[in-house]
């Protein structure tokens, strides 16, 4: 349970990046420390206490197995977190070439 | 093999030709849009008369074993097919608006392989019957619209379209988490497998915590009332034909549908009571708050945003009252509002083409100039706030009975004077753009060319028709099986996965 606990905090870490910080760049860091904490929780829910990888072989001692299927949603997962970050920091920059700043509190053509 | 995958396959093969091909053959990336959209469109409308049953479809051929589905499933349904309707049918509307429009805009072929993705995207979350699927699809219509939003690269669109990407990501990271936790409780991710878990389990705190990681995700998705902040910038900042299916069917897929279908058919009323009342508050919320922001706009598009918001506040709360009654309603303003906010969206984009302005203070008049975008503006304006013989008034007259019907009659009242206040922003929008007195600066505006003129005018004859709809024998082909569908509730594991 712990652990769960721990991944979740370190979401919760990332959620606060997002929110709070002023800089642009500040706030793409905050989403990846978001995504590695999901990715953690998704990998620790498919543990097992002492369990082996899920390879059916001969001579097997033992016999519990770690949860593959997490393990696999991870991967894709963080394919869509890197084309997510990739379009977040390429739009961060593009951002910085017409204001010269990555505030968020100068950005700010847009209101109401 | 039975052509559910081919709404996937099809235009996601697509977005991968359309930029190989289009630099080699000029035009090439218009006609294989149009004709991809057009297919797919024909696909769809092929499918209403299997409304009534269930399909399913197993990736990769793992089939079931002893009723547990262990790989991916594909399911189509009722609800299923009117959404795939909604979207190719305005997809295929939207991309004949683009061939025009998007000539303004460089690297054509870059836009049409967004749009097929997102096409995809939209398709894939429909018909996924497995959550992570359905995310990995959300994903793929989010990447490709936060690329789209920002298609001109002018600074606002820039800046529009960053706070779409952070509140979206933010979504999707929420939905993500609730997947994760969803995962540790339930063990499985197919949507019919886990409602039978659902319904098994003893305690259901732990699901509590992920309905409303789920609820908050989609609710972003889908702009209701506290949640809307990013739709106001990021639709007006789109080119029209994405801000037409951004507000006309994006946050409906991506927001409303998958709201359904998890809180209807996957955690079931029953087993969480609490979320017709928050489907109620937030729902009433939007539709009030968005229409009294509308009231306030000059910027023709923004105005047309914050309709949306409170449009689709009517048919979240349509679906929390629950009943038949109120399902009907809430489905059949989906479909109202998809032909009519992408008709106006369209509209404002012919006008947007010929004068360059947006801004209401400016325009005027100009339905003298551009009668076709002109009139169908009026008809669809008329239909959205709910003049009798539009399929609007069927709507909201569903959705007002459905909430006398099943007690509540103040919500009922809201709705209404939320439906006048509706009334007064369009009576606005038409008066300061299409009558009124024009200025002299847009003497020389001519109507729109052809190909844009043929999408309007189709949506226009539609958006009048659709009252017909709700006919007996027509409304048993489309709308009744899909409004059996959520009705039946947690019945949805057996029609899919077969059993008692």
């Amino acid at each position: 349970m712990t652990v769960y606990i721990l991944a979740i905090s370190l979401f919760l870490i990332g959620l606060y990046g997002v929110l709070v910080k002023r800089n642009l760049i500040k706030i793409v860091i905050g989403f990846m420390i978001m995504e590695y904490a999901i990715n953690l929780l998704f990998v620790l829910v498919g543990y097992r206490e002492g369990g082996t990888s899920p390879i059916v072989s001969e001579g097997m001692s033992s016999e519990i197995f770690v949860d593959p299927l997490p393990q696999a949603l991870v991967l894709t997962a963080i394919v869509i977190g890197l084309g997510t970050t990739a379009l977040l920091v390429s739009f961060a920059v593009r951002i910085y070439r017409k204001y010269d700043t990555f505030d968020v509190r100068k950005i700010r053509e847009l209101r109401g | 093999m039975n052509g559910i995958p081919l709404f996937v396959v099809v235009p996601l093969g697509a977005a991968f030709i359309i930029p190989i091909f289009s630099r080699w053959i000029k035009g090439f990336s218009d006609i294989a849009g149009n004709l991809i959209c057009a297919f797919l469109m024909g696909l769809s409308i092929y499918f209403i008369q299997n409304a009534g049953q269930t399909q399913h479809y197993f990736v990769g051929d793992w089939e079931l074993i002893d009723g547990i589905p262990i790989g991916i499933m594909m399911v189509m349904d009722g609800l299923t097919i009117l959404m795939l309707l909604v979207v190719n049918c305005i997809g295929f509307l939207v991309s004949l608006f683009a061939v025009h429009y998007m000539s303004r805009y460089t690297d054509k072929e870059k836009y049409y392989t967004l749009f097929m993705l997102m096409v995809a995207g939209m398709n894939g979350v429909v018909i996924s019957g497995d959550l992570f699927n359905l995310f990995v699809f959300l994903e793929i219509t989010a990447i490709a619209s936060y690329a789209l939003v920002a298609f001109g690269v002018e600074a606002e669109e820039l800046e529009a379209s960053f706070k779409y990407q952070v509140l979206g990501g933010t979504a999707s990271a929420l939905i993500l988490l609730g997947i994760a936790i969803f995962y540790l409780q339930v063990k499985t991710l197919n949507l019919a497998d886990a409602s039978r878990v659902i319904s098994s389990l003893s305690d259901k705190t732990g699901m509590v915590f992920v309905g409303v990681l789920f609820l908050t995700g989609f609710s972003l998705k889908s702009a209701l009332m506290p949640f809307h902040a990013w739709l106001p910038d990021a639709h007006p900042s789109a080119p029209a034909p994405i801000s037409a299916m951004l507000s006309g069917v994006v946050i409906k897929v991506l927001g409303v549908y998958t709201l359904v279908r998890l809180f209807f058919n996957v955690f079931g009323l029953q087993n969480m009571p609490a979320i017709q009342t928050v489907f109620l508050v937030l729902g009433t919320l939007s539709m009030v708050v968005g229409a009294f922001l509308a009231l306030g706009q000059k910027d023709m598009k923004r105005l047309l945003a914050y309709s949306s918001i409170s449009q689709v506040g009517y048919i979240v709360f349509a679906f929390g009252l629950g009943t038949p009654l109120g399902i009907l309603g809430g489905l059949f303003h989906l479909l109202n509002h998809s032909v009519l906010k992408s008709l106006l969206f369209l509209n404002s984009g012919a006008v947007v083409y010929e004068t360059e302005s947006r801004d209401m203070d400016k325009l005027g008049g100009l339905i003298h100039k551009m009668p076709v975008t002109g009139t169908t503006s009026v008809i669809a304006s008329l239909s959205m706030s709910g003049i009798p013989p539009m399929g609007g008034f069927f709507s909201k007259l569903i959705i007002v009975w459905a909430a006398l019907d099943s007690g509540h009659p103040v919500l009922g009242g809201i709705a209404v004077l939320a439906s006048i206040i509706t009334l007064a922003y369009y009576a606005k929008l038409q008066k300061s753009v299409f009558l009124g007195e024009m200025t002299t600066a847009f003497k020389k505006v001519k109507e729109a060319p052809v190909l844009m003129c043929i999408p309007m005018v189709i949506l226009a004859i539609v958006s009048i028709g659709l009252g017909l709809l709700l006919l007996p024998s027509v409304k048993d082909s489309l709308l009744g099986p899909a409004v059996q569908v959520i009705q039946d509730g947690l019945k949805y594991a057996d029609k899919v996965l077969g059993g008692p």
